[in-house]
Parts: structure tokens; sequence; C-alpha cells
């Protein structure tokens, strides 16, 4: 640091420069810290506030529609309006209790279903040859090429009543009557999984690609069948791809909202069509934004003392 | 043991009517258009500390993972104590390797990783809790069975690896370049410490390397390989001294090489000539006459002095000191002969070069001599 500091001493000409270079090099830390800091704090933190805000004021006829927390009297007192009604609203009315638990019992089966289908893909990726490896990869990352609307409709089509499948069936003479796909709980779960189904093998891949091949031929070595392989070494050693990627999928599983509204129809009540309803139909901006909050601490509460938990097992390693 | 050491305890220098406890037969392995394995035999005995010597790429890797059953061989047979073993899958062999990179299972404990093969074995809890506790005595790592193998250094890891390997007591142990990760010293230490270890549980061992001195100092015989195939197995000593060919003299240690023709060979001694000089030799060993052959001389089996005068008579060579390099113990001196040939002369340093105002230095003529028994017979 200090020899840095010299030449500038030294030559007074461009001295500005110098001297910005080197305090950017002597707060280099703080400014790498600060960016995702400033980050976070505009995109994540910023809006948080404001929906929260919203979610303590009333519904008013007005433009935004609901209530100013602030207000400032003529004779200059401030008067702080909060309103609990909406939570209240909310707890009291089973609707969205009850929703909330679909939502997370569709998300949660769903994110079972993407690692019992994805940890096996994963896995024949990862076993696979120097030349089918990257085609594999590329294959699981090309559905993203696509408007993510297009293939839920593209979906739409395959599933529905005269839809690809069931003409396909009818044609074969397998069904005489259409099986009932599109707007069923099934059709849900299919979109759910297929759409998210990356965000759970990519997570894999990474993480099992780590692993050191020679732990197998050790455990085999040692006199391990591959099931006992399997389960005492490559499954514990696969655990963070497992957590990262059930993650990854479960938590915006929950509040998806395109696939229950698409797929779904009205059959299948998830969260985030109501959501949706309350802040375009109902223009309830508050109870949405009371909504929304709610399903914060339903998911983001219960992950970070998970969170909190897992890092510090991982620190003792 | 005690029934093999009636007859010998080195089985493998006298190896007529003994049992191998493991025979390779016309073994050969390919991937591929490359030949890994090329059509090899060797049998091992028990008790030995074997090494398999050679460049990367030789083969001596694919060789001991044939016998962990982690390759299947294209032709010949593998025995371990007599029963085939072609049809037996890695996790029933009578084996236990040491991986190069220990391969330690890094989410479970010392202990854990140490008792892992004797679970799969179906041994009691107990007995279990007996034997990790023994091994890791033997180790000297009693007060890390708690540990995770990232909380270890390099030298533990190593050490629980050979634990866990020699633990469920295999008819042989396989060991994978075990010193390769370690730091100089350590290495030398750790090498003797290995030698102990293999001598107090009396198990047989095949270790791969590539470094020779590991491999000098380890074996009890040793095989050097090259491009698939044995180009001599010995005692670490017969290697040394008595190359047969080329390769191997060049490949162990440093040699001086000289072309030449047989002029002489009687009982006692054969008579070479060479462009630099006549080599006299009498050990005893035979080649027929007028056939060309390579004389092989290390460097320090050759006495140099400082002298005016021509070599006369056979073993004696004369030349002027190209270079002289001090590497403390002993100096190189590259000696250039008349035909422009460069030759090592390895001499140790008995007196300090400052003190030692007789010493041997840049454009000195020099003679080199040699034993009669010194000189090497090579076949290229």
């Amino acid at each position: 640091m200090t020899d840095a500091t010299q030449p500038s001493e030294k030559l007074p000409a461009s001295s500005w420069m110098r001297d910005l270079a080197r305090r950017a090099q002597e707060n280099w830390r703080l400014i790498v810290i600060a960016i995702p800091f400033v980050w976070l704090l505009f995109f994540f933190l910023a809006p948080f506030f404001i929906v929260a805000k919203i979610s303590l004021a009333e519904l008013a006829i007005a433009s935004p529609p609901f209530t100013r927390m602030m207000e400032w009297s003529n004779n200059g007192i401030v008067t702080i309006r909060i309103v609990f009604d909406n939570f209240a609203y909310i707890i009291d009315d089973p609707l969205y209790f009850d929703t909330y638990l679909n939502s997370i019992k569709i998300s949660a089966s769903a994110t079972l279903l993407c690692l019992l289908l994805g940890y096996p893909i994963a896995y024949a990726i990862v076993r696979s040859g120097p030349v089918a490896k990257p085609i594999f990869l590329f294959l699981i990352i090309l559905p993203f090429w696509t408007s993510f609307l297009l293939r839920v409709y593209a979906w739409m089509g395959l599933l529905a009543d005269q839809g690809t499948i069931n003409n396909l069936l009818i044609g074969l003479g397998l069904i005489d009557e259409p099986i009932r796909m599109l707007y069923t709980e099934f059709a849900v779960y299919v979109g759910i999984v297929y759409t998210y189904m990356p965000f759970m093998i990519l997570p894999l891949y990474a993480n099992m690609e780590r692993l050191d091949g020679s732990l197998n031929e050790a455990a085999a070595d040692l006199g391990a069948r591959q099931t006992t392989t399997f389960f005492r070494i490559t499954l514990p050693l696969t655990k963070p791809g497992i957590i990262a990627g059930s993650l990854l999928v479960f938590i915006p599983a929950t509040g998806e909202y395109v696939v229950p509204d698409l797929l779904g129809g009205g059959n299948v009540q998830m969260i985030g069509r109501v959501l949706f309803n309350e802040f375009s139909r109902n223009s309830d901006w508050p109870v949405a934004s009371a909504v929304a909050i709610m399903l914060l601490f339903f998911l983001v509460v219960p992950m970070m003392i998970f969170q909190y938990f897992q890092g510090k097992s991982s620190e003792v390693r | 043991m005690a029934a093999i050491d009636a007859f010998s305890d080195t089985p493998w220098l006298d190896p007529a009517g003994q049992k191998p406890l493991v025979q390779i037969k016309g073994l050969t392995k390919s991937f591929g258009a490359f030949t890994a394995i090329d059509n090899i035999d060797l049998d091992i005995y028990q008790g030995e500390l074997f090494c398999l010597l050679g460049g990367s790429g030789c083969g001596k890797s694919t060789l001991l993972r044939m016998l962990a059953g982690f390759e299947t061989p294209n032709g010949g047979e593998i025995l371990i104590d007599g029963v085939d073993m072609a049809h037996v899958p890695a996790y029933e062999r009578p084996t236990n390797m040491m991986f190069q990179s220990y391969a330690l299972f890094p989410h479970m404990t010392v202990e854990k990783n140490i008792a892992f093969g004797l679970q799969q074995d179906g041994v009691g809890k107990s007995e279990i809790k007996d034997r990790v506790h023994d091994i890791l005595t033997l180790v000297e790592l009693q007060d890390y069975k708690k540990r995770k193998p990232q909380q270890l250094s390099g030298g533990q890891r190593q050490r629980v690896a050979l634990a866990r390997a020699l633990v469920k007591q295999p008819k042989l142990l396989l060991l994978d370049e075990p010193l390769a990760a370690l730091d100089k010293k350590l290495r030398k230490q750790t090498q003797f410490e290995l030698a102990n270890i293999q001598e107090q549980v009396g198990v047989t061992f095949i270790v791969v390397t590539h470094d020779q001195e590991e491999a000098m100092t380890l074996s009890t015989r040793m095989a050097v390989m090259d491009a698939g195939r044995f180009k001599q197995i010995g005692t670490p000593t017969e290697i040394y001294e008595f190359p047969d060919s080329r390769f191997v003299a060049d490949f162990i240690g440093s040699a001086n090489i000289f072309e030449g023709r047989v002029v002489e060979d009687s009982a006692d001694h054969i008579l070479v000539t060479t462009e630099a000089c006549d080599v006299f030799i009498d050990h005893g060993q035979s080649v027929k006459i007028d056939s060309r052959i390579w004389v092989g001389l290390r460097p320090e089996k050759i006495r140099i002095e400082k002298s005016e005068a021509a070599a006369s008579g056979p073993n004696q060579i004369s030349g002027i000191v190209d270079d002289v390099g001090y590497l403390g113990e002993t100096s190189i001196y590259k000696v250039k002969l008349e035909s422009g040939q460069i030759v090592d002369v390895a001499a140790p340093n008995q007196m300090r070069p400052s003190s030692n105002s007789d010493r041997i230095t840049w454009d000195d003529k020099v003679l080199l001599s040699w034993e009669p028994s010194n000189a090497m017979l090579l076949s290229s």
C-alpha cells in the first residue's frame, strides 16, 4: 500500500487520477461489498417495505387505491395510521389459510417429484461421456430459449380434451372418451414439474460433478455394493445439491401464478392466483399486500432458520 | 506366516517350489487402440513389498486397478492365492487399495472412515471398535479419531488412508502413489514408516510409483515398466547394479553409455572395444563374440584424478573437465572425451573446495578409471 502512494507524491501533475486510483485500491473491498448491497437495497428491501407499508393501509377510492400512512395536518401534526385489519381478515377467512396450505402441499409434492426425476437425470449426465455431456446440458437449458408462457400454452394444447394426447389415444383406439387432464391438479403438477425441473437438475449436476469419482471406487474396494455406496456415500455428499435444488423449485413454485391459472383453471387454488385476483380484479391492494407478506413469512422465515442451522453445521466440518 | 517362514523369509529370491500369492499370466488390457498392458506375466510372493516403477502412461496404474477389480482385462488371468479373479467383483476381492487422492469419505470422521470396510463385512460392533483402535494405534492417530478428513494434515490423511485399507487385513494391499501428495521431507520419513508398518503387519504390498528413490528404499523387489511391459524385474540392487537394458540403466539413476563390439569372450571376462576405450568386464556375463553391445558406467563408480598422462590400457579414459556441478555432498564433473562425448563422474566432496588446493576444476586434464566389475552390459 505505502509503495503505491509514493509515486503520486513525486508526480503532482496528474495526481488527481492517481489519487482516485489509489483510493479505489484502498477501498476495493468496500466497493465489492457495496455493489450487491446497493442492489439488494433497491430491488429487494425497498419494494419489500413498500408492500409492507401498503399491507398496513386501508382500501380507499383513490389512486393508488389505499390510504396514506402518514398525513401532515395544517397545524403541523403528523398522523400515522397503521391498520392490522387486512391481516385479521386473512387469518379470519379460512379461504386464505386453506389456499396457503394447498399451495405448500402442491409445491412440496412437485419439488419431491422434481427431485425423484431430476436426481437420476443429473447422475446420468455426470456419468455420460465427454461428447454427450455438453449436449445433455444444452438440452436441459434449451427450454429457457422460448417464453415460459408459450411453453405453458403448449401444454394446454397437449393436455386439452381435444388435445394432442387425447386425440392420439383415441386414434389408437386405447380410449373412447377423452381423459380429462386440463384444468385438474394433475395438469398443475405436470406444468410445475416441467418448468422447474432445470432448477433441480443444474444444482444437483454441479454438486455431483465435484464429487471425487474415486470415492465410489474406495467404497467398492472396502466391500460396499452399489446400493450401499449410494446411500452411505453419494446421497450424503449430494445433500447440498438436493437442498439447493429443492429450494429453487419449492420457493417459486409456492407462489406460482401462471401454471395454476392456465393449466388448473379455477379448480386448483394456489396463493399466487388469490394474490393476483386481489390485486387486479378486486383492486384491493392492502389485502393483496398482506397476502404477499404472509406468504413471505410462511416461506422465508422457516428457510432462514433452516439456513442458519445449515450454516452452523457446515462450519463444524 | 510360520509355515512359510519354515521355507524361506524371502521366497521371491528362490522361487523354485514356492507358491506365489499373486499370479499374473498373459495379462493384456487395451483402451481402444491404445494398449495399456501388453501380455505380461508376474509372480508376487507372500510378504513382499513389490514396487511397480515407471513413467506416466506406462501402464502401472492400470495393472494395479486390474488387481483391485476396477478394470477388466482383455486377456490373460489374475490369480490371488490360487483363486481366479476374473469374475470376482471389486467388493468381494481379498485386496484393499490405498488411493493416490486417498479418497477418504469427507462426511465421515476418521473413526467412521476406518470402520466403513468392517461394517460391510458384518463385523460386530465391539470388534469394530477394537480393530479401529488397534489400527489407529499402529498409525499413531488415536487422538484424531473424531476429526473429519478436512481437519487433518496431508501426512495424517495419508495415514488414515493406510489404516482404512489395512484394517480389513487384506491378503494384498495395493498402494497407488502412496507418498506422491506429501512434501519431500515428509515423504522420506514416511517411506521408512511405510516399510516398517508393512513388516509389522506382514501383508503383501504392491506399490505403484514414479519415484525411483521411493521404489529403491521401499521394495523387496521391483519391476521397471515401459509401454505396458516389464523391462526388468529384480531386487533394487539387481536393478541398479545389473540393469540389462539401456532403458533401465538410464531410467534408474544415471549412466554413461558407450556403444561397442565384443572382441574377447572367455570364462572369466569379456573385452569390449568402444570408440572411447576398451572395457574389461569380469563379472562373468557371457556375450557372443563380435556382437554389438552397450556398456554402461554409473557416474559414482568412476574414479577421477588430475593427470597429464594419456590413458594406457583398458578401463581408462582421459579427458578435459568441461563443467563442474557442486551438489554439496558430491560434485558432478562433466568430462569431455576426445571423441566429443561427455561423461558424467560423481565424486564425494571429502574436503571443502576452498581448502582443497588440489581440487579438480574447469579445463583440467583428468584421467578416468574404474574397476573391471563396475561396467554394466546392456542390451539395446
